[in-house]
């Protein structure tokens, strides 16, 4: 499917959107839209029946520091109905690094927003389980930002926190224990 | 050493220390872990080829509770050094630690924010060897400088 009838298709599905085509060094269908509606694009995406992109291959972001808008997210989608791929790139400015989820759309993307969300610190509106993923839990940055330092000095953590108070341990055991027998 | 010529049976006099001494480094087992690249040239140590059953610390231990000796075989991550520190705390003492390659000794090429420069800021160290990675020989020559460490530590 060419460009031009991909975002008319889009467009037509919904009006309200910016989309625009961006070059690609790859030649692969790239499109720029824009960040408030992207869930409605995401649905559309999957749903209409002449795309069918059900397959979220890829998720991620870049940061281009020290431009602005300095973050794209970028979506790597998969019909395999009709063998197209698409590659949908949003732009973010560093102020307002927040977009919405599409974890909703595919399930896929709840660990890829996680992980981005670590990385670049870039906010998922409405994700059901905003934690971080790589990195631990009690870490203070964002480690893929341009203006992040590569090298630390600071001493490690040695020390887990506890996971369970004494209680919840004696619950845990005795309900182990009736379901053993 | 006087004894022996009163007896029948052949004796050998010795110091409870020397003893102890003895029986620590003539068996150290180390426990089972690898955190990189460096824990295959501890797999090789351990086999046939540089066999290091020769000098008693072939029994790899998949239990800290059971070990004695814990060989940090590559780079360490932040957020692996509680889990590792753990582990440490787990072994029953007396305990030894051996850090293994580059990485876990100064933090290797991985002067980043995500390894610690060093594991003897989460568990003291006894023998660096340096390498990267270190062949077994040398990993061999590490335990072989244990053992004398353990040989001349006193007991209280």
């Amino acid at each position: 499917m060419e460009v031009a009838a991909l975002t008319a298709s889009l467009q037509q599905a919904v009006p309200d959107a910016t989309i625009e085509p961006a070059p690609s060094v790859d030649l692969q269908t790239t499109i720029y839209v824009s960040r408030d509606h992207v869930a409605a694009l995401a649905r559309t995406l999957r749903d209409a029946p002449d795309l069918k992109f059900a397959f979220l291959a890829e998720l991620t972001a870049v940061d281009y520091w020290p431009r602005e808008p300095r973050y794209e997210v970028v979506y790597v989608l998969v019909s395999i109905e009709h063998r197209l791929r698409l590659r949908m790139k949003v732009r973010l400015a560093g102020a307002q690094a927040h977009l919405a989820t599409v974890s909703d759309v595919w399930p896929a993307a709840n660990w890829l927003e996680r992980e981005v969300w670590d990385l670049f610190g870039i906010v998922f509106d409405g994700h059901p389980d905003p934690r971080r993923l790589l990195m631990p839990e009690d870490w203070e940055g964002w480690p893929l930002r341009k203006d992040s330092p590569v090298q630390i000095r600071r001493p490690p953590h040695v020390t887990e926190p506890l996971q369970v108070t004494a209680e919840e341990f004696r619950q845990n055991v005795e309900r182990d224990r009736m379901a053993r027998e | 050493m006087g004894l022996e010529a009163d007896y029948e049976i052949p004796v050998l006099t010795t110091s409870v220390e020397k003893m102890v001494q003895w029986a620590r480094r003539s068996s150290i087992w180390p426990v089972t872990f690898g955190l990189a690249c460096c824990a295959i040239e501890m797999m090789a140590m351990s086999c046939s080829r540089y066999d290091i059953a020769r000098f008693g610390a072939e029994v790899f231990r998949g239990s800290p509770r059971q070990s004695d000796l814990m060989i940090v075989a590559g780079r360490l991550s932040r957020k692996m050094a509680p889990a590792l520190r753990r582990i440490y705390d787990q072994m029953p003492e007396p305990k030894w630690v051996i850090s293994m390659g580059a990485c876990a000794s100064i933090g290797g090429v991985f002067d980043n924010y995500a390894i610690v420069q060093g594991v003897d800021q989460v568990v003291p160290v006894d023998v660096y060897v340096p390498g990267c990675p270190p062949r077994p020989e040398s990993l061999i020559y590490g335990i072989v400088q244990l053992q004398r460490k353990i040989a001349e530590s006193r007991l209280a």
